[in-house]
């Protein structure tokens, strides 16, 4: 048994806690997800987390370092193993390429401590949970997380086919009367208006998914009645590649050209100025960033900002937003 | 005029709206005394919804039951007290699925314990829409005994357990669904300012 790990010293914001690891297994489950596992290099124990934390792990390709968050979906309770699972994306900037293709068992590299920004609601009578596609992963630790204390919980998951369902053996066996599979290219398909009509009070809803199919769900349950505090999505953006363009930074008095694969935040961080993060998927608000002088047009992509707060000129959100024009200056 | 505009205070003061239809399987409304007028008031601005709604309406004296029972709500009762509405509303919340909305308007008292009761049964109370209407007298609970007195409508007041001369103030809890009464002359007793009516 591993001790736990002795307190640092306070961090300047939770993302930017590091742990070392190792790469432990590689587990691909079929054609385009694999699992990765990671076990602490200093032989003490993870933090345990709460299901729905993800963790950001840090990925040095060449020159470029890339943070990009995943869910955890091990047990949340499992101290000795941290695990991830990553669907591969062809046409994404690369980070799951870079895991899937370059990284092998016994590689070290970086991950956040735990930040959970789509938690279970523990007062709910019943917790009734939506994935699509990978979007079953921060399901897989709060199941096991409801498990340990005998919750009340029904999951609904949709996967493309047979093939691509991650985890669905595993559930299955488990867990058969509480998991309900339904493939695409068998037409099947979740009768959404059906299952939130009836749902015992005190039901919270969960969805995880596409963007369409987050939606969907957000959408049918307001208009089904759900009040928007039952109501819990968990959407990561990726950042997008975009055209590069320049930016200075005031208070560090540094400037930086912005590359066409690389995030703001990912440029900023490569000058060694650190700002805070949690998600670096646009939904947190962490890397809030005040704008100091502009000539040009802001691509916001984030979730956080109000659309006056866009418009206005004076916000950006570095993890996912890009600029295009002439002049940027940001407080930092 | 049923209607009171509350002053702004500490965060801990529960604050009201005013309630709107919104969408839902079914409808909760309850409401006291002259809390019947905003009933009245959202039905005349949809009156749809009656078909699914479930009116408990606890009149205290007031005379608005007829004017309720004329909107044909899908389901009507008449209560002398919140205690003895408390069962019928417990047994409509155990069976209540999602889609339930809850509107509840009257006194702070009635309103506060009907919240308490829709929490206890997994309902957000942030989803819950309330609107103030009549009294602005209040249930307090004393912090050195803890019993509860009912529609209290002067500051300070003697606490109807214990006797102690108790502060009204605007610390409340959700929980107890009261706000909280502090003895007022702890340190040199009997030095009680005259009371005066709330917000007189």
């Amino acid at each position: 048994m591993t001790a736990p790990a002795p307190n640092s010293t306070a961090p300047k914001s939770i993302g930017a806690e590091k742990i070392k690891v190792i790469v432990s297994a590689i587990v691909p489950l079929n054609n385009l997800v694999t699992r990765f596992e990671f076990k602490r290099i200093d032989g003490y124990q993870f933090p345990t987390f709460s299901g729905g934390a993800h963790t950001v792990v840090e990925m040095q390709d060449g020159d470029l370092k890339r943070s990009n968050p995943y869910s955890l979906m091990s047990d949340p309770a499992e101290t000795e193993t941290y695990a991830i699972s990553v669907r591969r994306d062809d046409q994404g900037r690369g980070g799951s390429l870079f895991l899937h293709q370059k990284v092998q068992v016994g590689a070290t590299m970086t991950l956040s401590s735990p930040v959970n920004l789509f938690s279970l609601d523990l007062r709910a009578r019943k917790h009734l949970f939506v994935a699509g596609g990978i979007g079953i992963t921060p399901f897989m630790a709060q199941i096991k997380q409801l498990d340990a204390v005998h919750g009340n919980w029904e999951l609904h998951y949709s996967c493309r086919s047979p093939e691509l369902g991650s985890y669905v053996d595993e559930l299955c066996a488990k867990h058969a009367h509480s998991v309900n599979i339904y493939y695409d290219d068998k037409k099947q398909s979740i009768d959404l208006e059906n299952l939130l009509d009836g749902q015992p009070i005190g039901t919270h809803l969960y969805v995880c998914g596409p963007k369409g199919m987050i939606d969907w769900v957000r959408r049918s349950a307001a208009s089904a009645g759900w009040p928007d505090a039952h109501v819990h999505h968990e959407e990561f953006l990726a950042p997008q590649p975009g055209k590069p363009f320049a930016v200075r930074l005031a208070k560090s008095g540094l400037s930086v050209e912005v590359g066409e694969h690389e995030s703001l935040l990912e440029a900023i961080e490569r000058l060694g100025v650190e700002p805070p993060y949690l998600c670096r998927g646009g939904a947190c608000g962490q890397c809030e960033t005040d704008v100091l002088e502009s000539e040009g047009i802001f691509i916001h992509r984030d979730h956080w900002l109000e659309d006056d707060e866009k418009s206005s000129g004076i916000k950006i959100m570095p993890c996912v937003s890009r600029f295009d024009g002439k002049i940027l200056v940001l407080d930092r | 005029m049923s209607v009171f505009k509350f002053p702004e205070s500490i965060r801990s003061r529960p604050v009201y709206g005013i309630l709107e239809p919104r969408p839902g399987r079914s409808h909760l409304m309850i409401a006291d005394c002259e809390g019947a007028e905003a009933i009245l008031d959202l039905a005349a601005q949809a009156s749809d919804l009656m078909a699914n709604t479930h009116i408990i309406f606890i009149p205290n004296g007031t005379l608005f039951g007829p004017k309720l029972q004329e909107l044909n709500p899908a389901q009507y009762y008449e209560g002398p007290s919140f205690a003895a509405a408390l069962s019928r509303i417990q047994r409509v919340l155990s069976d209540a699925v999602m889609g339930l909305q809850i509107y509840l308007t009257g006194t702070e008292g009635m309103m506060g314990q009907a919240q308490n009761e829709a929490m206890q049964a997994g309902y957000d109370y942030t989803a819950i829409q309330t609107e103030h209407r009549g009294s602005v007298a209040r249930r307090m609970q004393c912090v050195h005994c803890k019993g509860i007195t009912e529609d209290v409508i002067i500051d300070p007041f003697e606490c109807s357990h214990c006797g102690l001369n108790l502060f009204v103030r605007d610390h409340y809890s959700r929980r107890i669904a009261a706000f909280q009464g502090v003895c007022i002359d702890a340190e040199d007793p009997g030095n009680v300012p005259a009371s005066v009516e709330l917000y007189s």
